[in-house]
C-alpha cells in the first residue's frame, strides 16, 4: 500500500468509526439479525425435525440464517434486503461531500495520486462493512453456540464465513454504484435517491419487468419450458440482488444441487444427500465471479470519471 | 535570483469561453507577486494550471524547474496552495487536520506533530489547536489554511484571494504575516486579489488581469506611471508663505510637473518622488513647513482604467 494511500485509508476508516451513519445502518442490521435470529430459535423444533432427517442433517446452524416462522423473514433475506441500504449509506456522499466542504481541492495540492483519494474512500467502506458482517456472523454463532449447546462442524463454518465475505462483496457493488452517483451528482440528497432509486428498482420492479419479458407459461413441450425457464434465468441473473439470493440461497443449503431445472430423468438414481461445500461453492461459482466483476466495473468508471474531472473554479 | 514560476503563452479556454488567453509571466525567487483583477478574469484558472490540476489548452507552465502539466507530482511538492474557500474537516481539530496534511507530504506522525504546533503557535492559533476546525471563524480558517501550506516546506505558496471575508483589522496582520514569512523563509508567494488597496503594501510586483489577459505588470508605482504619466506622484504642502517666489523655487526640481493651489495648501504633481528635493528647497527658501504629505500613487485612478473602464 502507498503511504499516502494508508495515510487516507486511516483518516476514512476513523471518519466512518466516528460518524453517526454507520451506528445507524449496523444498528440496523443488527437489531434485524437479532430478531429473525430470535424467531428462527423459536421454530428451531421445527429446524431440528428437519436435521433429523437424511437430508439436512447436521446443518442446525445454517438454518439460524435461514429459517423463518413466518412472522418474521429469515436473516438472509433480511440481510439481502437491507446490504445494499448499508452500501448505498456509506458512500453516496463520498466525493460531493468533500467538494461541498471544499476539502477536496486541497487534498488534491497535495503531492499525492488522485486514485488514492477515491481509492481509499472505498477500501475504507469496504473494510468497515466486512469487519462488520465478520463479527455479526461470529455473534450468530456465538448465539446458535449458546442455545444449542453444540459446537458447528468445519462445513458450517466454511460455509457461513464464505456467505459473509459474498456479503461484503454484494455491499461493495452497491458501494461503487453509490460512489458514481456521489460524483456525478453535486448534491448529496440527490446522490442518496439516485441510489434508493436504483436499490428500489432491483429489489421491487425489476422481478416485475422480467416476468412480463420472459413469463414462464409452463405450458408445451418440454424444451419449450425449459427455453422459457432459462431465458428468464438469464434475464433474472442481470440484477446483483438475483445473484445474491441464488448465491447464498445456495451456499447456506446444502441440499441445493442445481441452479437449473431438473427432470425427472436427471434425478433418477441420485442420492438425497447434501452436496459438499467445494460443489456447493463450484455451483455459485458464476455468481460470485459476476457480482466481483460488477463491482469492479462500476468502481472502474467511478475511476475514470474522477480522473477526468475538471478541476471547477468556483 | 532565479524564476522560480515561468509561465509561455499560457492558455485555457472551456468551451467557447476563454478563461485564459496567451499568458506569459516570470516570477522570480524570494518575490511576492499579486495577481489582480475582478471577479472571473481567470486569476484561479491561471493558478490551477499552475498547480498541474487544470490542463492548459495551449502553453507551458514551468514551476521550480519543473513542468506542470507533466511533473504535478513533483510541483505540488514545492508549492502551498491555500484556495479562495478554504475547508477543513470540520470535526477535527486543526491540529488533526494540518497533521494530516503533513503526513500526506511524507512527514511522520512524530514529525506532523512537532511541525503542526510550530505552526500553529506561527500563526498565532496555539489557543485554538485542539478545538474542532469547524468552530473556527474566517479569520481563523485563512491563518490555518496558511499553516496547512507551511507545513509541507515550499519553496513557493499560493494564496486564492485570502483576504477575502476578513476584517480590515485581520486583512492588515494576515498581510503582515504573509510577508514576514516569505522574509524569513525565502518563499516566493503569488496571491491573487481583487482588492488592489489591500495587497499593494506586500507585493514586491503586480499583475494586472482583465478577461483572460494580463494587461500590464511590474511595480505599482511603475504602473502608475505607466498609466498617470507625468503626474503619477502627487503631494499635499500647507506653511507659510505660499509666495511666488516659493512656487517659481518649486516649480523648477526636476521632475515636478504642476502646481495646483487650493485655500492655503499646494499640490505639486511630479513625476517621480521629489519629496526630498521638495523639502530641502522649501527649507532653504525659509518656509515654514506645516505639512508635506505624499498622495497615494492614485490607485484608484490604476482601479480604474483597468478593471472597470476596460483597456
Amino acid at each position: 500500500m502507498r503511504r499516502s494511500l494508508a495515510v487516507l485509508f486511516q483518516k476514512e476508516v476513523a471518519d466512518y468509526l466516528h460518524s453517526w451513519r454507520f451506528p445507524i445502518l449496523m444498528g440496523l442490521i443488527a437489531l434485524t439479525a437479532i430478531a429473525s435470529m430470535y424467531t428462527a430459535s423459536q421454530a428451531i423444533q421445527e429446524a431440528v425435525n428437519r436435521a433429523d432427517q437424511p437430508l439436512g442433517a447436521g446443518y442446525l446452524f445454517l438454518y439460524l440464517f435461514t429459517t423463518s416462522d413466518g412472522r418474521l423473514p429469515s436473516f438472509l433475506a433480511f440481510v439481502g434486503f437491507l446490504a445494499p441500504l448499508l452500501g448505498i449509506g456509506m458512500t453516496f456522499d463520498a466525493i460531493s461531500s468533500e467538494e461541498n466542504r471544499n476539502t477536496l481541492i486541497r487534498l488534491l495540492s497535495q503531492p499525492i495520486y488522485r486514485d488514492d483519494i477515491i481509492l481509499s474512500k472505498w477500501l475504507a467502506a469496504l473494510a468497515v462493512v466486512t469487519v462488520s458482517f465478520l463479527a455479526l456472523g461470529f455473534f450468530v454463532i456465538g448465539g446458535g453456540i449458546l442455545a444449542f449447546g453444540i459446537l458447528p462442524s468445519l462445513e458450517e463454518v466454511a460455509r457461513m464465513l464464505t456467505f459473509l465475505l459474498l456479503t461484503a462483496v454484494y455491499v461493495a457493488v452497491w458501494q461503487s454504484l453509490a460512489l458514481l452517483f456521489s460524483l456525478r451528482f453535486k448534491s448529496g440528497a440527490t446522490s442518496l435517491l439516485a441510489g434508493l432509486a436504483a436499490w428500489l428498482f432491483f429489489m421491487l420492479f425489476y422481478p416485475m419487468i422480467v416476468n412480463v419479458v420472459a413469463p414462464i407459461t409452463g405450458q408445451g413441450s418440454v424444451a419449450k419450458v425449459l427455453g422459457e425457464i432459462s431465458r428468464h434465468l438469464w434475464l433474472s441473473r442481470l440484477s446483483p440482488v438475483f445473484l445474491y439470493q441464488e448465491a447464498t440461497e445456495t451456499l447456506l443449503s446444502p441440499d441445493v444441487r442445481s441452479l437449473m431445472p431438473i427432470t425427472l430423468e436427471q434425478a433418477y438414481g441420485a442420492l438425497p444427500t447434501p452436496i459438499s461445500f467445494g460443489q456447493s461453492l463450484l455451483l455459485v461459482w458464476p455468481q460470485v465471479v459476476t457480482l466481483l466483476a460488477m463491482s469492479a466495473v462500476l468502481f472502474a468508471l467511478s475511476f475514470v470519471l474522477f480522473m477526468r474531472q475538471d478541476i471547477q473554479s468556483r | 535570483m532565479a524564476p522560480v514560476i515561468h509561465l509561455e503563452n499560457l492558455s485555457k479556454s472551456f468551451g467557447p469561453l476563454k478563461a485564459v488567453q496567451d499568458l506569459s509571466l516570470t516570477i522570480e525567487e524570494g518575490e511576492i507577486f499579486g495577481l489582480l483583477g475582478p471577479n472571473g478574469a481567470g486569476k484561479t484558472t491561471t493558478i490551477l494550471m499552475i498547480l498541474g490540476l487544470v490542463e492548459p489548452t495551449s502553453g507551458k507552465a514551468w514551476v521550480a524547474g519543473f513542468d506542470a502539466t507533466r511533473e504535478a507530482q513533483k510541483v505540488k511538492e514545492v508549492v502551498g496552495y491555500l484556495p479562495d474557500q478554504v475547508g477543513f474537516y470540520s470535526d477535527m481539530t486543526g491540529l488533526e487536520n494540518l497533521k494530516l496534511t503533513g503526513r500526506l507530504n511524507g512527514l511522520t506522525e512524530g514529525e506532523a506533530e512537532k511541525e503542526a504546533l510550530l505552526l500553529l503557535q506561527r500563526v498565532g492559533l496555539q489557543e485554538a489547536a485542539l478545538k474542532p476546525a469547524g468552530t473556527y471563524s474566517r479569520g481563523m480558517r485563512q491563518r490555518l489554511g496558511l499553516a496547512d501550506t507551511l507545513i509541507k516546506r515550499p519553496k513557493i505558496i499560493i494564496l486564492d484571494e485570502p483576504t477575502l471575508g476578513i476584517d480590515p483589522e485581520g486583512v492588515r496582520e494576515f498581510l503582515a504575516l504573509i510577508r514576514e514569512l516569505s522574509r524569513e523563509e525565502k518563499l516566493t508567494v503569488l496571491l491573487s486579489s481583487h482588492h488592489l488597496h489591500q495587497v499593494q503594501a506586500i507585493c514586491d510586483r503586480v499583475g494586472i488581469f482583465v478577461k483572460g489577459r494580463l494587461v500590464a505588470q511590474g511595480t505599482v508605482a511603475e504602473l502608475s506611471r505607466e498609466i498617470l504619466g507625468e503626474d503619477a506622484y502627487s503631494l499635499t504642502i500647507a506653511g507659510e508663505p505660499l509666495s511666488e517666489a516659493i512656487l517659481q523655487a518649486i516649480a523648477q526640481i526636476p521632475g515636478v510637473t504642476g502646481l495646483r493651489r487650493e485655500d492655503g495648501t499646494l499640490t505639486v504633481t511630479a513625476r517621480e518622488d521629489v519629496a526630498p528635493a521638495l523639502a530641502r528647497t522649501l527649507i532653504e527658501k525659509g518656509f515654514r513647513l506645516e505639512r508635506l504629505e505624499p498622495q497615494h500613487y492614485g490607485l484608484d485612478e490604476i482601479y480604474h482604467r483597468y478593471f472597470e473602464g476596460g483597456v
